[in-house]
């Protein structure tokens, strides 16, 4: 038996990497069939969890918990207790908030721009990348509503009739910002829940108790998985993926006009929103490996998740982190071209001044590691690609700390420059927002459809009638007539 | 001591010794009046007179409110800094704040030394406010927290402020002030342990009885969570409003508009120099816009288009030929 498993991983990794342009190598390896996919991931919320799930969990809520000593403290006390000063009035606060929208940005690529261009591989991945990218806009969410003087008046900044007759400020990018991030969090919170519908259909069927029954019933919606019902809901993600893709690409140009629209020499720049873009998917890619490699271990779902879908995403994250290094490299060309004292000091400022280690961290970690990637081994190894990928949510935690702090310690006026120093409530709201992330992430594993089950059976063999191994597994039906048997999904 | 980098930018902008900055302009004597324009054209950025856009609309009715600040008269002394400080009810913040960068003067003194640290030259820049007319802390703030009036004033309104500090990071001059903690609720040895209570109360019942009595009654205190900034003493220029235009109802007067002189903010009261001058600019007879057409007169970073109300006199020497700190004439450059 042992012999025969090996056999059978040896075929599909050889079948999986496989870059024969005649053949299509499989997206779900092993010899599973319909229900054993569905076995499988079902299995994640019916059996109970194992040891790793439980220590991850306590991990997690120990950081959550440090979350909510931070902010009751800060709300208490004032923005003082962090590391801002006049200087630089933003730290800690905006990086992790630029940081958290970046990563948000993975899932919604995935499960939008990738269904457009018919990326079949995507199915396995595209749940938890959309619960991810949940998770990181709630996370950095916090972020923007907190760093503010006087939070219980942060419902000015929404637009609503009032007895003061006064709206926001409509050339401040801080309001599109509000705009921004709560339409791309809303609407990436109907696509992640009106895809998981078929699924939640399933969990119904499946569960033994009432309770489950109950909550995945209410959750599920009444789906029966009727003809109609497939066509309604095919038709309807098509449309929420056609409106979430100018989203992907809209939230990150709106977080960087915040810098690209100010004067701050290092901020006020044209390249930023393009720049901004790339470096989310990059970071958010990266952030997609790092929660995928240990889950599929976790959950033993490397037969779904397969060593392709791991060398796909190190793929884009090499194009996307090449745009990045190639925005760093052209800030600096534009900074000396424009003969301008104060851009040019800006930069030299930044990579040979104080902050310059900050810098070269970035450097290293955004562009020097990720070009490992162009190694065929490198991208295949699990391991090489965890460490890749911690290098990346590094690195881009520091690109945001570079362009923050560097530009505003240092700007226009000799006499007002500034050091930044992050204080206890800096660290432990940043280590408690990670604290939520991974919380709700651990949760989801266990209580949500972890791949979706429904999606990806369509890129099965069985789902196709007329070639594959499994063909014997359709009977059609007599009655149906031809037309019917021809059409939709069934090709 | 600063590093390399630093030490270039701000050469570059304050000067070297004997040299004169983009910032900080200044020159000898002799050189000014052998050419009166070396003052003018030094922005960073080539000449900005070719622009895209309209100035904007002119906040200039009825009057446009404007201040010079000599620096060649500026003795460093920091008597406006402490009269802003008492005219306004500007916190004082502490030792601990201070280190981080947290002073809340809304006027303070640059100060900048040039050369060897035995016998330096040094500089003494006056820093605040300049009301741009084309500001750059209003076009990001997004509750409409800082707008300008009809007079040119870059005004901060602390009831709507809900502290974003967007504001700070935008303005050049860096002369906004943020209310890190409670800062008037507290006494200033206390400002480390933060005050724990319900914020929006602080004004009535957390303030010592005694220290509010210090207060200025025609100032607003300021609370926790809110930037603040110079106003040029709005409510000097306010009280001088309101006098002249019941003196002229009443026919004492020959015009309802403040003349030349009438608003003395607190920091030109106390200016023991006269470096700093207040007044109106519609008024071309006015000393602030006699001080304004001085050659001497420059804008605080042209380059930005700021269009500032506020203009510096560059900072005149006039060296004694081979005193030790400086050198014969014949060697100067």
């Amino acid at each position: 038996m042992a012999t025969a498993t090996y056999t059978t991983y040896l075929r599909d990794q050889e079948a999986n990497l496989s870059t024969d342009p005649r053949h299509r190598a499989p997206l779900v390896l092993g010899d599973h069939n319909l229900t054993t996919v569905t076995d499988k991931i079902t299995d994640i919320t019916f059996r109970p969890a194992s040891r790793g799930w439980y220590i991850g969990l306590c991990v997690s809520l120990s950081l959550l918990s440090l979350l909510f000593v931070s902010i009751a403290f800060l709300l208490l006390a004032g923005v003082g207790v962090w590391g801002n000063n006049n200087t630089v009035a933003w730290g800690f606060d905006i990086i992790n908030f630029v940081f958290w929208v970046g990563i948000g940005h993975a899932g919604t690529l995935i499960s939008a721009i990738l269904f457009l261009f018919r990326q079949n591989w995507r199915t396995s991945i595209n749940r938890f990348a959309e619960a991810m990218t949940i998770f990181a806009v709630m996370c950095a969410a916090i972020f923007p509503a907190l760093h503010i003087g006087r939070v219980w008046l942060f419902f000015w900044l929404f637009p609503y009739p009032n007895t003061m007759a006064m709206w926001p400020q409509a050339r401040s990018p801080l309001w599109w910002d509000v705009f921004a991030v709560s339409t791309y969090a809303l609407t990436s919170l109907l696509f992640w829940y009106m895809g998981m519908i078929p699924d939640f259909g399933t969990l119904r069927d499946k569960a033994k108790s009432q309770w489950a029954q109950m909550i995945y019933g209410t959750l599920s919606l009444g789906w029966t998985g009727s003809c109609r019902q497939w066509l309604r809901f095919e038709r309807a993600y098509l449309i929420m993926a056609a409106i979430a893709t100018p989203l992907v690409l809209s939230v990150h140009s709106v977080v960087s006009f915040d810098f690209a629209v100010a004067q701050v020499p290092g901020w006020h720049a044209t390249i930023f929103p393009p720049y901004f873009v790339a470096g989310a998917v990059f970071g958010g890619f990266a952030m997609v490996l790092t929660l995928a490699i240990p889950a599929r271990q976790m959950f033993g779902l490397q037969d779904l998740i397969t060593t392709r879908h791991l060398e796909n995403m190190c793929k884009i994250m090499l194009a996307t982190g090449t745009i990045v290094g190639y925005a760093y490299a052209v800030e600096f060309f534009t900074a000396w071209y424009s003969g301008e004292h104060f851009e040019q000091f800006a930069f030299l400022n930044r990579a040979l001044g104080p902050y310059s280690w900050a810098f070269f961290v970035m450097v290293f970690c955004n562009v020097v590691a990720p070009q490992m990637l162009w190694i065929r081994r490198v991208r295949t190894n699990p391991i090489t690609i965890f460490i890749i990928a911690i290098l990346v949510n590094i690195g881009m935690w520091f690109e945001r700390f570079v362009i923050v702090v560097t530009s505003l310690h240092r700007d226009f006026v000799p006499a007002s420059w500034a050091m930044y120093i992050p204080t206890w409530v800096d660290l432990g709201m940043f280590a408690g927002s990670f604290g939520l992330f991974f919380t709700m992430f651990l949760l989801f594993c266990r209580f949500l459809p972890i791949v979706a089950m429904a999606e990806l059976k369509t890129v099965m063999p069985q789902a196709r009638l007329t070639h594959g191994p499994h063909r014997f597994d359709y009977q059609p039906d007599p009655d149906t007539p031809p037309e019917l048997r021809r059409g939709g999904r069934w090709t | 001591m600063i590093d390399a980098v630093g030490a270039w930018g701000r050469d570059e902008r304050v000067g070297k010794i004997h040299e004169s900055g983009s910032l900080v302009r200044e020159g000898t004597w002799a050189a000014y009046s052998q050419h009166r324009e070396m003052f003018q054209g030094h922005s960073s950025h080539g000449p900005a007179e070719l622009q895209l856009f309209d100035p904007p609309s002119s906040f200039s009715h009825p009057h446009a409110w404007g201040m010079s600040i000599d620096l060649t008269k500026c003795i460093g002394c920091s008597a406006c800094v402490i009269a802003c400080q008492a005219e306004n009810n500007i916190p004082i913040v502490g030792k601990d704040q201070v280190q981080r960068n947290r002073e809340m003067h809304w006027i303070r003194i640059d100060r900048y030394f040039k050369g060897p640290a035995e016998q330096p030259e040094f500089v003494h820049m006056p820093m605040t406010c300049h009301h741009c007319e084309t500001a750059p802390c209003e076009q990001v703030c997004p509750v409409a927290a800082t707008v300008h009036d009809s007079e040119g004033l870059n005004t901060m309104v602390y009831n709507r402020c809900i502290g974003t500090r967007y504001c700070s990071n935008n303005c050049p001059a860096k002369v906004r002030h943020f209310n890190f903690f409670d800062y008037q609720a507290t006494a200033p040895n206390e400002v480390r342990k933060p005050w724990l209570g319900i914020p929006d109360t602080q004004q009535n019942s957390e303030i010592d009885p005694l220290r509010r009595m210090q207060f200025n009654p025609e100032v607003t205190v300021r609370m926790r969570g809110v930037m603040e900034k110079c106003t040029f003493c709005t409510q000097r220029i306010q009280a001088a409003k309101i006098s002249a235009r019941v003196a002229h109802a009443q026919g004492r007067r020959d015009t309802p508009l403040v003349k030349d002189g009438e608003v003395i903010p607190a920091c030109a009261a106390a200016c023991p120099t006269q470096a700093i001058l207040f007044g109106d600019l519609n008024d071309r007879n006015g000393r602030v816009a006699s001080a304004h057409a001085d050659p001497r007169a420059y804008q605080f970073l042209e380059e930005l288009q700021l269009r500032p109300r506020t203009r510096y006199l560059a900072k005149l020497r006039n060296p004694v030929s081979g005193s030790p700190d400086h050198p014969p004439h014949g060697e100067e450059r």
